[in-house]
């Protein structure tokens, strides 16, 4: 079996380094031929050892020493539980789709790259390399068994990310999310490893099992410097991490902007598995958290935040890939919810179903795109279900589990959350209930106002073009030229985009029926671990009879409804009363304003910590290195040398008197020191 | 009775002005050679004197010796001083600064 679990983020990894290495070799057909075939062969191996943890087998051990230093052991070793299989399928899984997705995406990569370009040339093949090199990093980071490996593969996905979103380096605006996106995630990867440190100066190991197993003498510890408790301090530390690569209030700033990036790695990195990687880490971190109320009860506030802030700006967007951006930092919120709540099991329930149907929802909206010839405002599509089918149909799917109606998988998960949250009783618990079910509303508005903007109503691309001139150039993402805008109709997208959208599109659909065996099933074993004093997850499963009968109780409960009156607040603004929207926004200016400056967090960051930086670099610049440095220190310096030297040089006047008079006085004094 | 000490003195004076010499003349290269000389004849007379009083030869074998190295080094000097007024037209000792730093 150790082959085996050595082999899942191989062979992906294999297939980068040829796709990269090799690409004027392998040609494109080449590239996404090895890419996808060791992406592939990495899901069977998953669905294997699936099915072998299924049969109680599960593993922890290492299977590399890196080094030893000290007391502390780092090694590359693999915990394969519930919790890691899990998260390997829907990593593969994903990975996989968005492979053959990407093939037909990129098929036109060169029309992106101005003529001559060096980094266009086999860009194709570069992109192949990159989400495969992701898709290893990420199976390093769940699969690893101590911190040392699951910081690898947090630096590692955090830096194909960052070379993805800024895949079109000559695109100012990617150039500038993508170091954006590095810049957030350096204040989120500080704090984590602020928490891996403390964790390996008390604990003195870096072992999973070995630090896990202290956690109860850990508890009663306290930091040495600031006396803060220290699973508390250890905890929020992670979080910070986890709020980094998760994209949670404040620090998410840098996902929306990510949507720079081409569409297929939106789906894959910046919806389905990277920002879930802080989820997944809080959940394989169960075992500290659960010993520290006040940390619990921070990511529950946090969550709650998050939810409900950017589940309301997603409404005011006009981007469809901005939507479905707002509306994963909406979800992902949810998901932290569910950790502070203590039901790990049913954020990583979550976790699933969200990358199923954000999945489709994402690689739906670049099927969007490409037949919209890479027009990605929604104000000029409408009206589009008739000649794209397949996208529609997927999509509704996808909005309507974002949505969370049963009985789509979204419903099982989110519904599992809003429950789970009001059976915790940490402080905040009460806050985010009421988030979650604000969120819920505002959800179901942002879903359905997505596919009624693009799909239905008028057709509205057929004006769009003399309209608005050229001034959509700049909104534009890819531009490769199937034609000419305006004067050909959109059609379908070719099979090898939309085989992905209908294979992602139903677990979208019947992931949320494992309910029943993922959260209630003691199915995660000794992977999850939840205090005896947080009940919310006994009670749930004490109060939860089969599939059938959650929906049944669904439909009359609170969430559904407010679900439901989004959906159809959505229809009457965007397809009853068209007109409607603008008089809201008029009437209600400031709010929308507000939402539309999306809090103003991009202006005050610009403005306080880019602007703060650039001050302080000044200072430093002008006070440290030209006044300090050039001016006193080196300059200074010679300048002393200058002028002591031009003062001893006035003594040195070549007149032979003044000589002749200076030995004389200096045998003088001579005589007169030495007289004997 | 002439004593040591009138030697002494004598010797004494003739020393101060030569120094004073020096580093009083602006004019002259050749007073600069003089009042060199000046200065070892002083010291010759304080040879030839303890030399007489302390009824040893070697202080006036010195003075032979002084002789030969001052003739000597006059020699040089003027020597010097002739093609250095062939190069510059000029021996005075203003003019003389190139030793500047």
């Amino acid at each position: 079996m150790k082959t085996l679990y050595l082999l899942v983020p191989l062979a992906p990894l294999a297939g980068a380094i040829l796709a990269g290495f090799f690409a004027r070799l392998l040609g494109r057909a080449g590239a996404h031929t090895i890419t996808s075939v060791g992406v592939a062969i990495s899901f069977v191996l998953s669905v294997i050892i699936f099915q072998d943890v299924q049969a109680g087998h599960v593993f922890n051990g290492a299977v590399y020493t890196w080094m030893e230093s000290g007391g502390l052991k780092l090694e590359v070793g693999f915990l394969i539980d519930q919790l890691t299989v899990l998260m390997m399928l829907v990593v593969t899984f994903v990975s996989l789709m968005v492979h053959i997705y990407t093939i037909g995406y990129m098929a036109h990569d060169e029309d992106n790259w101005p003529a001559g370009s060096k980094a266009g040339t086999h860009s194709y093949q570069r992109f192949f390399s990159y989400i495969s090199l992701f898709t290893f990093s990420m199976l390093m980071l769940v699969m690893s068994n101590n911190f040392v490996q699951l910081f690898f593969g947090w630096e590692a996905v955090g830096l194909v990310s960052y070379l993805l979103i800024g895949f079109w380096s000559v695109r100012e605006t990617a150039i500038y999310a993508n170091l954006k996106a590095f810049l957030v995630n350096r204040v989120g990867d500080f704090g984590f490893l602020l928490g891996i440190g403390l964790v390996a100066a008390y604990a003195g190991s870096l072992d999973y099992a070995t630090v896990f197993a202290k956690g109860k003498e850990l508890a009663t510890m306290t930091e040495a410097v600031t006396g803060w408790p220290l699973v508390t301090a250890i905890c929020i530390c992670l979080f910070i991490g986890a709020m980094g690569k998760s994209a949670q209030f404040p620090l998410h700033v840098w996902l929306p902007d990510s949507m720079e990036g081409p569409t297929p790695i939106s789906a894959l990195i910046h919806a389905a598995t990277m920002v879930t990687a802080g989820i997944f880490m809080v959940s394989r971190m169960s075992p500290l958290f659960e010993l520290s109320d006040t940390a619990l009860s921070f990511v529950i506030v946090i969550g709650a935040i998050t939810t409900l802030s950017m589940a309301l700006i997603a409404i005011v967007q006009t981007d469809v890939k901005r939507v479905v951006a707002y509306s994963t930092l909406s979800q992902l919120g949810y998901m932290t919810m569910a950790l502070g709540a203590s039901a790990y099991s049913v954020a990583i329930f979550h976790l699933m179903t969200h990358a199923f149907f954000k999945a489709v929802l994402f690689l739906g909206a670049g099927s969007v795109i490409i037949a919209m010839h890479h027009e990605q405002d929604m104000r000029k599509m409408g009206g589009l279900r008739k000649y794209m089918p397949i996208t529609y149909a997927t999509m509704l799917i996808g909005a309507i589990a974002n949505a969370g109606l049963p009985p789509f998988a979204g419903f099982f998960s989110k519904d599992s959350i809003i429950e789970a949250v009001h059976f915790a009783q940490v402080p905040g618990a009460g806050f985010a209930y009421f988030c979650a079910l604000a969120a819920v509303f505002v959800g179901g508005l942002y879903s359905f106002r997505l596919i009624f903007f693009t799909f239905h109503g008028e057709e509205r691309f057929r004006h769009a073009h003399e309209d608005h001139g050229h001034g959509h150039e700049a909104h534009h993402d890819d531009h490769n030229d199937h034609g000419h805008h305006g004067s050909v109709e959109p059609h379908e997208s070719p099979k090898v985009v939309t085989l992905p959208l209908i294979l992602l599109a139903i677990p979208a659909i019947a992931s949320g029926w494992l309910i029943g065996t993922i959260l209630y099933g003691n199915w995660f074993g000794n992977a999850i671990t939840i205090a005896e004093v947080h009940k919310g997850m006994a009670t749930m499963a004490h109060e939860f009879h089969g599939v059938f009968g959650m929906m049944a109780h669904g439909v009359t409960t609170l969430p559904f409804w407010l679900a439901i009156s989004g959906a159809a607040t959505a229809w009457y603004l965007y397809i009853a009363r068209p007109d409607l929207p603008a008089v809201i926004k008029q009437k209600l200016a400031f709010p929308a304003m507000i939402l539309e400056e999306k809090y103003g967090f991009d202006r005050f960051n610009d403005w306080f910590f880019a602007g703060g930086a650039r001050l302080l670099g000044r200072g430093l610049w002008k006070g440290g290195d030209e006044m300090l440095i050039d001016g006193v220190m080196v300059n200074g310096s010679a300048g002393a040398v200058g002028w002591f030297s031009g003062l001893v040089g006035m003594i040195q006047s070549g007149r032979i008197y003044r000589y002749a008079l200076a030995m004389i006085f200096g045998v003088v004094a001579f005589l007169s020191l030495w007289r004997v | 009775m002439i004593s040591l000490s009138h030697y002494l003195i004598l010797a004494a004076i003739l020393f101060v002005i030569s120094v004073i010499g020096i580093f009083l003349n602006r004019k002259n290269l050749i007073v600069l050679l003089m009042a060199i000389e000046l200065m070892l004849l002083a010291v010759n007379i304080n040879f030839v004197a303890f030399s007489h009083y302390l009824n040893d030869l070697s202080g006036q074998i010195f003075v032979f010796f002084i002789l030969v190295v001052a003739a000597a080094e006059s020699g040089i000097g003027l020597a010097i001083l002739v093609v250095l007024f062939r190069n510059l037209s000029s021996i005075d000792v203003e003019d003389l600064d190139s030793l500047k730093g």
